[in-house]
């Protein structure tokens, strides 16, 4: 090791080699994860099908042709058509942006409001009463109604401001978002406590390393993987919870796709037509599930310990 | 006491003085978490580490030996006491001031696996310091990095990788090489070689003393390693329950051993020849170590001393010169301050309490 012959070629080696840079690693390590590659890639399909599909989609998803109800699959309509004419497959394209859209964004808010949460706690001992205080007060909150009651509450107002859709999804997102973020939470304050005692923050703290600098350099990196859990859950729980309030009909107005909404309507006509429950429920949870295997995958590529095994 | 031996002496200022330093975490029991008490991790230790010097900090598990470090770095907030580094009071500075203190004095831990951060490559890890205290571009200070990896005895082709891909005496130079970064004058090492293979301590104590005679580095060695650091001590404070029981320089230490504590402590050390190892009378202490949470009235040590005395029960002993650079807390040297009293005469004379105990 510190023979000088032995290290000269490498030093000539070296000087050529910058310190590579960690996301190759991690996209390295991630290709060898094939359910996460599964998983990337059915993700990406879902996305182009929401967003570019209705552009390309000759039929669109509010379109009545009354006189083609309730038809089977055909080539004109890859889902058949619902009870009032209208194509299936476009409905599903178009209930699938919003769906897809609420989860991630209701996930990320959620996920951000945890991690700040949670450090915070876990980081600064004077923070820890009350935060986790206020914690185990919004998990004693029962989500179903608190949202219901939000729905009827705000619906109005935000209607006036964002117009109907874009008022229903800030007021969805938001509910989600501050009622699912205590698991979050409580997962992050318990590891950053216990990382905060390892030696090597210790040594940033002899260094004259900041509390910022601190959190964002050593400690976050190093609780990635419980991060990374709830938000692939998390989106999972988004996109459930969203449809439940479409289903229930409190969600997105009655004419606007969304898979819930999908399925409410087809609950109806569960028995004549079990394809128009099976097509939104096989989206949602083919969905959640690429997006944990993505998840599981992100999680082992980030970790420079399973990294390269 | 200390003070006028220093001003007198023509000796190297001190780099570091540390004066009545006390370190106490409360306890806090019951339902309202009231604080019923203190653990005394570190009680009122005085010492002063000349530049260029090592400093060996010995006692047993548990004496405080490493809070004490970490608290002379500020690490812990102290609870009283004062420590000066490069004539700078740091015991109670704020945090930006403080901050800007940092580069002089530096740490290597413990545990080399744990102390350095898992997901960060070794370039960043040694780097760390470099980008928090000096204002280096980035090719820059990839060039220090090298610079510091050469002089550890790090292949320069491991910057991109992760500690877990190194063995504990490697990581142990990352640790060096990372303390190295800002130029300290000063570095608490904290039982650096604890962890490792006795063939690799070795080579990790060699880098220490090359580094300090190339870098003019001072040291406060920590460490349970009694052979370790008579080898690379100057001068050696014994610690027992938060307590420093004996100071002076390594040769007075080793060779004349003051304290009850101490000579315990020697007489402990295994001896290579098993022929002197038959010879040896060890001096074995009974009971434990009373927590430091209710340490007893008098002499901390009065619990285990094979050479107790009535006074030791009751009075605290003082810790003073009883010879030229030689301090020790000791009630059996309190009436003559030049010559020692007779130790065997003082056990002969209170052999009958101990053994009613």
């Amino acid at each position: 090791m510190t023979d000088p012959a032995a290290n000269a070629p490498a030093e000539a080696l070296v000087t050529a080699r910058p310190p590579r840079n960690q996301w190759l690693d991690v996209w390295d390590q991630f290709k060898t994860h094939r359910g996460a590659l599964f998983g990337l890639a059915f993700f990406v399909f879902i996305i182009l099908m929401v967003t570019v599909g209705p552009l390309l989609w000759t039929y669109d998803a509010t379109f009545i042709d009354i006189r083609a109800r309730n038809q089977g699959p055909s080539l004109a309509h890859p889902m058949g058509t619902d009870q009032l004419g209208r194509d299936m497959f476009a409905r599903m394209m178009a209930g699938g942006r919003v769906s897809v859209a609420v989860g991630l964004t209701a996930m990320a808010l959620a996920l951000m409001l945890g991690t700040f949460v949670g450090v915070v706690a876990g980081f600064f001992r004077k923070f820890d009463g009350p935060l986790m205080r206020l914690t185990d007060l919004f998990l004693a909150l029962p989500l179903l109604p608190l949202l219901l009651v939000g729905v009827l509450l705000f619906r109005e107002r935000l209607n006036g401001l964002f117009g109907p859709e874009l008022g229903i999804f800030i007021l969805i997102v938001t509910g989600i978002g501050i009622t699912s973020w205590m698991p979050t939470a409580r997962i992050v304050r318990g590891d950053v406590l216990a990382l905060k005692e390892r030696e090597f923050v210790l040594a940033a703290r002899s260094i004259g390393t900041p509390p910022r600098r601190l959190i964002s350099r050593h400690i976050l990196p190093n609780i990635l993987s419980p991060i990374m859990v709830s938000a692939t859950l998390g989106i999972a729980t988004a996109i459930i919870t969203e449809s439940a309030l479409s289903f229930l009909g409190l969600g997105f107005p009655p004419d606007f796709p969304t898979w819930g909404r999908l399925l409410f309507d087809a609950t109806d006509y569960l028995q004549q037509y079990p394809g128009r429950v099976i097509w939104p429920g096989l989206a949602i949870s083919f969905t959640v599930l690429s997006v944990n295997f993505i998840g599981d995958g992100l999680r082992d590529a980030l970790d420079p310990r399973i990294r390269g095994r | 006491m200390l003070d006028d031996r220093l001003e007198g002496a023509p000796r190297k200022k001190a780099l570091v003085e540390v004066r009545g330093l006390k370190m106490y975490f409360p306890i806090h029991t019951g339902l309202l978490r009231r604080k019923t008490g203190d653990i005394k991790a570190v009680d009122d230790v005085t010492f002063d580490i000349v530049e260029g010097e090592t400093l060996g900090l010995v006692g047993e598990s548990g004496c405080g030996k490493s809070t004490c470090g970490r608290a002379v770095l500020r690490l812990y907030e102290v609870t009283d006491g004062s420590v000066r580094v490069d004539g700078h009071e740091i015991a109670h500075l704020g945090p930006n001031t403080l901050r800007r203190m940092r580069p002089t004095m530096q740490m290597v831990f413990q545990d080399p696996q744990a102390s350095l951060n898992p997901r960060m490559t070794l370039a960043s890890i040694i780097g760390e310091p470099l980008r928090e205290h000096t204002r280096l571009t980035k090719p820059e200070q990839l060039e220090r990095v090298y610079e510091l990896m050469d002089q550890v005895g790090l292949n320069r082709d491991f910057a991109n990788r992760y500690p877990h891909e190194f063995s504990g005496g490697q990581r142990q130079r990352i640790g060096i090489a990372r303390a190295l970064a800002l130029n300290p004058k000063f570095i608490v090492c904290d039982e650096p070689i604890a962890a490792l293979d006795v063939s690799i301590q070795a080579q990790v104590v060699n880098l220490l003393e090359e580094l300090q005679d190339r870098l003019g580095l001072t040291y406060l060695f920590i460490s349970h390693d009694l052979s370790m650091v008579r080898h690379i001590a100057d001068r050696v404070a014994v610690m027992y329950l938060g307590k420093i029981v004996e100071l002076a320089s390594r040769d007075d230490l080793y060779g004349d051993p003051k304290h009850p504590y101490t000579r315990a402590l020697l007489s402990a050390v295994p001896e290579p020849d098993p022929r002197e190892e038959s010879r040896i009378q060890r001096i074995v202490l009974q009971g434990d170590v009373p927590s430091p949470a209710n340490p007893p009235t008098g002499c901390n040590f009065c619990t285990r001393c094979p050479d107790v005395m009535d006074i030791c029960r009751k009075v605290d002993p003082e810790y003073r010169e009883i010879a030229p650079g030689h301090f020790t807390a000791c009630h059996l040297y309190c009436e003559t301050t030049t010559m020692p009293a007779e130790p065997t005469a003082a056990k002969e004379a209170f052999e009958p309490i101990q053994q009613g105990e």
